[in-house]
């Protein structure tokens, strides 16, 4: 019988892809240009009484699921629950959250507070809201594609991806009778009117295949390959050499503890006997005057030199000589006052005595070898003796060279 | 097209005068006996008329510039709301009387004596205030004229140039729209509490203008369809888009009132949260919270179902109930700065609203009286009226 018919009409659609098709028919197919006909033999088609039909255009239009009588859809009450499901949610989670498990205060704010809640409560009502969608459409509402759908790859799909305005009857429909089909369609002034077969395949990989097994066994495979390959790299391979980035080291770091040293400290003290940077002892430590070696200033005398002189001596010895070196100190008594260093013994000292005197201490004055550096103290003395020549200058010192 | 000029029914008017004299009597007899609390009262009933004459512009301002079709038929609808514009510049005149009353900025005692004030003072002084209200108001005026001159004048020339005209001006209007409603709010409202400020004041009186604008145009466009005022091709579902304006743009309102709660709410700061302390002081609190549910729970629920769209009672009633909760939204932004202690209701209050609807009412009939209502010469009306659904056969 089809052979007769092909022809009488047009030719079988073009096959546009490489898989085979069968000689049996699936449906017949009807282009028209405008979109004023195309609702028009939607029409026809429903008051007609066929069942199994379907439009297709390349851009909605209005009006043409009404005439196509399709029932509205019941996902939008279903989604409305889910995101209904959603504000709840949120709602509790951060109540449970915020207010019960993990209080922590916040400016003040209240444990749970609704305003700060809402961006969140309208972030999850949007989020379940859409996952709904997308779940109930792949499950239950559209459900997937057929892998073999056999308006694939046809001429009439790419015009009316374009162009043209589409419609087609499944010959399984009861109603079907090819020759008042292919008359109704020319009655209603279609441009194109063909014939789609389906693909040579065998009758279960047509249908719909979300439950498919082999479908199923792959999305199964897929999860358990990628978990695997996730846990094996992200929690056994980095924290082997070398992919550990170098992060566990066999050094100890300073503070942290040690199972290699008995007292379980990483830090050891230094060997007896060490010297910190700066601190190289006094050679003449508790020695007496007498039989100290004196050596010479070794910094040279420069307006510099002398301010820091002057600023270390305010600080370190003006408590108790003064800020003239007179003895006069602020101390005034609470404390010893030493004697003046304007004194003629002091005058004549050469600077090593002095030097002695501050690191070995004398008398009631301590040793200041532990708070002043070596190179601050003989800045010292270089603005002692500045303080000195201050209160015995000579006439001559005033003459202008 | 089948679409005759037809003379609105006369009980528009009529009850168009009784709303105005009814109201205009408890208007009066309001500032005679509790002065201050109607020239409050009074300003509500400004920024509610000057919200549906300005969104009623801006609809039609955003037709021009989207280039939208479905909205061609009902255009003149908007543009007949939009007719309270040139009555603002007298309606004013008591606000800029009463300003003493109202802002106690213009108190110079006052602000003699407060630093903030008198660092304001540069921008909140009654001169400064009367030019720039001046301003706005001829603004809107100018663009009121042109864009309703030229769309009347193409019913008559058929010329596609007055389309094109009107998209110029629209594109115009839009930037100065927004900043003189900006401003008119902060100016007119805001200033109410001169210590008090929220940069995003104007967005929210702007997000009500908008709803108040598509409400009052879907509340009209429904009674002008249901008297078949129209071409007889226009049915229900030519108003699909009104619904989901209305649903987007009340979704877009709660979502501005939101944010300026939740950012002072936040920062918790004296100098700013007081103005909402005072909205949750006494009987206030009711009023707020009810503001929650009224202009934004029950509309959204309403309003959410596809068929909620193309329903004209549906689209009615939630109109109806929208513009008054744009009216409460108005009284909850300006009423506590008059009495902090709870919500003032009377026979004061009753009569402005009342007044209101008198007013727009007259001036629609007084419209519709001159002009067509339907854009004949628009060269989108022909696409506005097959747009959707069942299309014409007989054209082909």
């Amino acid at each position: 019988m089809f052979k007769n018919l092909k022809h009488k009409f047009q030719e079988i659609d073009k096959d546009l892809g490489i898989d085979p098709r069968s000689d049996k028919l699936y449906a017949v197919t009807a282009l028209f240009d405008n979109p004023v006909k195309i609702v028009a033999a939607a029409e026809k088609v429903v008051s007609e009484g066929y069942t199994k039909f379907d439009v297709n255009t390349p851009y909605p239009i209005h009006g043409l699921s009404d005439t196509m009588k399709l029932k509205p859809t019941k996902l939008g009450s279903f989604v409305f629950v889910f995101g209904a499901l959603g504000t709840l949610s949120a709602l509790l989670m951060i109540g449970y959250m915020a207010g019960i498990d993990y209080k922590s205060i916040i400016g003040g704010k209240p444990f749970f507070a609704l305003p700060p809640s809402l961006p969140i409560t309208f972030e999850l009502t949007v989020l379940f809201g859409g996952i709904s969608t997308l779940g109930l459409m792949l499950f239950f509402f559209n459900k997937l594609p057929w892998i073999n759908n056999p308006l694939m790859d046809t001429e009439y799909m790419k015009r009316v991806s374009t162009d043209r305005y589409g419609i087609m009857i499944q010959s399984d429909d009861e109603k079907f009778n090819i020759n008042e089909v292919v008359k109704m369609f020319e009655g209603l002034g279609s441009v194109q009117i063909s014939y789609v077969n389906y693909f040579e395949t065998e009758e279960d990989k047509v249908k719909t295949p979300i439950f498919n097994g082999k479908f199923i066994a792959l999305l199964i495979s897929v999860f358990v390959i990628v978990s695997v390959v996730t846990y094996l790299s992200l929690n056994v391979m980095i924290y082997n050499v070398p992919f550990d980035w170098m992060w566990e080291q066999a050094k100890i770091k300073p503070q942290t503890s040690s199972t290699f040293f008995a007292d379980g400290r990483g830090m050891r003290n230094p060997v007896p006997g060490t010297v910190a940077r700066g601190h190289l002892p006094y050679l003449y430590k508790g020695m007496p005057d007498s039989s100290v070696k004196f050596t010479a200033n070794p910094l040279p005398v420069t307006p510099e030199i002398l301010e820091k002189g002057k600023s270390r001596f305010n600080t370190y010895c003006s408590p108790c000589h003064g800020y003239y070196g007179k003895g006069d100190s602020r101390l005034n008594g609470q404390f010893p006052n030493p004697p003046s260093l304007h004194s003629d013994k002091v005058r004549n000292w050469q600077d090593g005595n002095i030097f002695h005197v501050v690191m070995n201490g004398q008398n009631v004055m301590p040793s200041y070898a532990k708070q002043i550096s070596s190179d601050d103290i003989w800045a010292i003395i270089h603005y002692i003796r500045a303080l000195q020549r201050s209160q015995n200058a000579k006439d001559s010192d005033l003459e202008v060279k | 097209m089948d679409y005759q000029k037809k003379e609105l029914p006369k009980k528009i008017s009529t009850i168009g005068f009784a709303l105005t004299i009814v109201g205009g009597l408890l208007i009066i007899l309001s500032f005679i006996f509790h002065t201050e609390r109607a020239l409050y009262n009074y300003l509500i009933m400004f920024m509610f008329i000057a919200s549906i004459g300005l969104g009623s512009l801006a609809f039609v301002a955003i037709e021009y510039m989207a280039g939208a079709i479905w909205s061609t038929p009902f255009r003149r609808i908007a543009e007949f709301l939009s007719a309270p514009i040139p009555l603002l510049l007298l309606l004013v005149i008591p606000i800029i009387l009463g300003a003493n009353t109202l802002y106690h900025w213009t108190n110079s005692n006052i602000a003699v004596n407060d630093p903030v004030l008198q660092g304001k003072s540069p921008y909140l002084n009654l001169n400064f205030f009367i030019i720039r209200i001046a301003i706005y108001i001829f603004i809107w005026i100018l663009f009121y004229y042109l864009i309703n001159r030229n769309s009347k004048l193409q019913d008559t020339n058929n010329d596609v140039k007055y389309t094109k005209n009107n998209i110029k001006l629209s594109v115009a209007f839009a930037p100065v729209f927004i900043i003189t409603l900006t401003f008119a709010a902060i100016d007119l409202m805001m200033s109410l509490e001169p210590h008090w400020y929220s940069t995003i004041y104007g967005v929210y009186y702007f997000a009500g203008t908008l709803v108040a604008g598509i409400a009052s145009f879907g509340l009209v466009t429904v009674f002008t369809l249901e008297g078949k005022f129209f071409d007889s091709r226009i049915n229900n579902k030519h108003l699909h888009s009104v619904g989901i304006l209305l649903f987007a743009f009340n979704i877009f309102w709660a979502y501005i009132a939101f944010s300026q709660y939740l950012l002072i709410w936040y920062a918790n700061l004296p100098e700013e949260n007081y103005w909402f302390l005072n909205r949750m002081n006494g009987s206030w609190v009711y009023l707020s919270l009810g503001m929650v549910f009224i202009h934004f729970i029950i509309p959204f629920l309403v309003l959410i179902p596809s068929y909620a769209k193309t329903n004209l009672r549906t689209l009615k009633v939630m109109s109806i109930w929208l513009l008054a909760a744009h009216y409460l939204d108005l009284y909850w932004l300006v009423m506590p700065t008059y009495d902090k202690s709870g919500i003032v209701f009377g026979w004061v209050e009753l009569g402005f609203p009342v007044a209101a609807v008198g007013i727009i009412m007259l001036l629609f009939k007084l419209k519709s009286r001159n002009n067509n209502l339907m854009p004949v010469g628009d060269p989108k009306l022909e696409g506005g009226i097959n747009l959707t659904l069942y299309p014409d056969l007989s054209i082909d």
